[in-house]
């Protein structure tokens, strides 16, 4: 999220004045569970891909790319539906600095 | 200049229908709903006789006929409804929606018992209901009145710095069905008067595009919160700049409270609507008897004037707060917020709560007097709730 705003910075009655805004809603600070991808495993059957709900799975012409760990909310449906066990779910508390 | 105005022997439904006649809404959508149906109706006939330009959406309940005005009015649309009691009740959840959502609607309420038991006649119940929901509210004492405050409430909803939306309320049958004389402007007056809107943040403006209703949580809904405050306190600021200009063409005054026989008296009725007629007609006899009563009449009870209510209470000996409706185990609305205004008054009065006329029970000149003479005798108790009319 960017910088949260005051009350007089902002448009009137909750209205979003511009186009698009929610890309800049990073929803992936709610993840508990982070999908975490291992290349020599993956086949590119995109199934991944198909399933995930908030298409945070990155792909150029077929080819998986990885996670967008912005908008993915780890829902962890892609590592159930990977036919070769290619993504493996880890707490988030893993990856705390 | 102040214009040559018509008269008419019109009700107080009728002088509403009259002025959204001439402010020539974009959209009305309405349920009809006893008191308040002549007002549709009457408008109902305008648009059938071609005299305004108006949509009319008849709907099929009032909570559709608040969406639908929201609606309208999220598009840029001039649009007002009008409703009552439970109309008003069914319509509650769209009435926040409609303030939070910053929408210049107008609305005339016609003031009538919220049931149950279910009851047709006038109290203030229904719009007390909607006291904390956002809307500017304004009180008439008549038909003239209604008329007037009509326009002075759409010229303040539309103002930039305030777009919010307002009720103008009037007594169920009392006002609504009572025929009385009302001066009209003429129509190119209004028209001039209300001018045309400053359409902002419009949903067919497809150029600047806008979302209406978006969720809003914790992050910035208290952001939102803070800015009708400010929205409140805008029209608290503009009303009487708005009323001076409908004065100059009009000739009427109207001001947050209507202060009457005030200068020298030491004992003060506070009341809303309609029994503010009967209160001066008591008040003059009263003088008569060389009593020194007098009366604050309350045009304006959201926002709150409760500087002006401090300026006029300030020091008198007794005052005695009417309310039409109540708040079942604490004070009547009117009377806990004058009395809580008066907290910080030099010279504090003795004051007293006084509920009368629910269900449209008639308040006669003797019930008046009765209230007064228990200020005169210095009879008033700051915690006690008292009845007028009401059989023991």
């Amino acid at each position: 999220m960017a910088e949260l705003k005051g009350w007089k910075d902002i448009p009137i009655g909750g209205l979003i004045t511009e186009p698009g805004s929610s890309k800049k809603f990073k929803t992936g600070s709610w993840r508990v569970m982070r999908p975490v991808y291992d290349r020599s495993k993956c086949i590119d059957c995109m199934m991944c891909w198909l399933i995930c709900p908030d298409m945070a799975i990155i792909q150029e012409d077929g080819v998986m790319k990885g996670i967008n760990y912005d908008y993915c909310k780890g829902c962890g449906n892609c590592a159930n539906i990977c036919p070769k066990n290619a993504l493996e779910m880890k707490p988030e508390t893993d990856f705390q600095d | 200049m102040v214009v040559e105005q018509k008269k008419l022997a019109i009700t107080g439904a009728e002088a509403a229908a009259y002025a959204m006649r001439q402010i020539n809404p974009d959209v009305v959508a309405a349920y009809p709903i006893t008191p308040q149906t002549p007002i549709v109706e009457k408008f109902a006939q305008y648009v059938a006789d071609g005299l305004v330009d108006t949509e009319m959406i008849p709907v099929e309940s009032e909570h559709s006929a608040m969406s639908a005005v929201v609606g309208a009015a999220a598009a840029g649309a001039r649009a007002m409804t009008a409703t009552s009691a439970n109309g008003l009740a069914l319509m509650h959840e769209i009435v926040y929606i409609a303030a939070s959502s910053r929408l210049p609607i107008v609305m005339p309420v016609v003031n009538r018992a919220l049931s149950g038991p279910i009851n047709i006649h006038c109290d203030h119940s229904d719009t007390m209901a909607e006291r904390d929901s956002g809307w500017v509210q304004l009180f008439a004492e008549n038909s003239q009145e209604v008329y007037d405050l009509i326009f002075i409430a759409l010229k303040l909803a539309e103002n930039e710095d305030v777009r919010l939306p307002v009720m103008v309320n009037q007594d169920g049958f009392i006002i609504s069905h009572g025929t009385e004389i009302v001066e009209v402007l003429p129509d190119e007056e209004i028209k001039k008067f209300v001018g045309e809107q400053k359409i902002m943040y419009s949903l067919l403006d497809t150029k600047n595009p806008v979302t209406y209703g978006p969720l809003d949580l914790y992050d910035y809904y208290f952001e939102h919160k803070r800015q009708q405050v400010e929205a409140m306190e805008n029209a608290r600021k503009l009303f009487p700049e708005i009323t001076k200009e409908y004065e100059a063409i009009s000739g009427r005054k109207y001001s947050y409270v209507e202060p009457y026989k005030l200068d020298d008296a030491e004992y003060v009725m506070v009341a809303l609507g309609s029994t503010n007629g009967t209160i001066k007609y008591v008040v003059d006899k009263m003088r008569q008897e060389g009593k020194k009563v007098g009366l604050l009449k309350i045009t304006m009870y959201r926002p709150f004037p409760k500087e002006e209510i401090q300026y006029y209470l300030n020091g008198r000996k007794g005052v005695v707060v009417l309310d039409r409706s109540l708040s079942f185990g604490a004070e009547a609305p009117l009377y806990a917020e004058i009395k809580s205004s008066l907290y910080e008054v030099a010279v504090k009065p003795q004051i007293g709560s006084y509920v009368y006329g629910l269900g449209g029970r008639d308040i006669t000149p003797d019930m008046i007097r009765k209230a007064f003479e228990d200020a005169l005798k210095g009879n008033l108790v700051a915690d006690e709730q008292r009845y007028l009319g009401l059989r023991e």
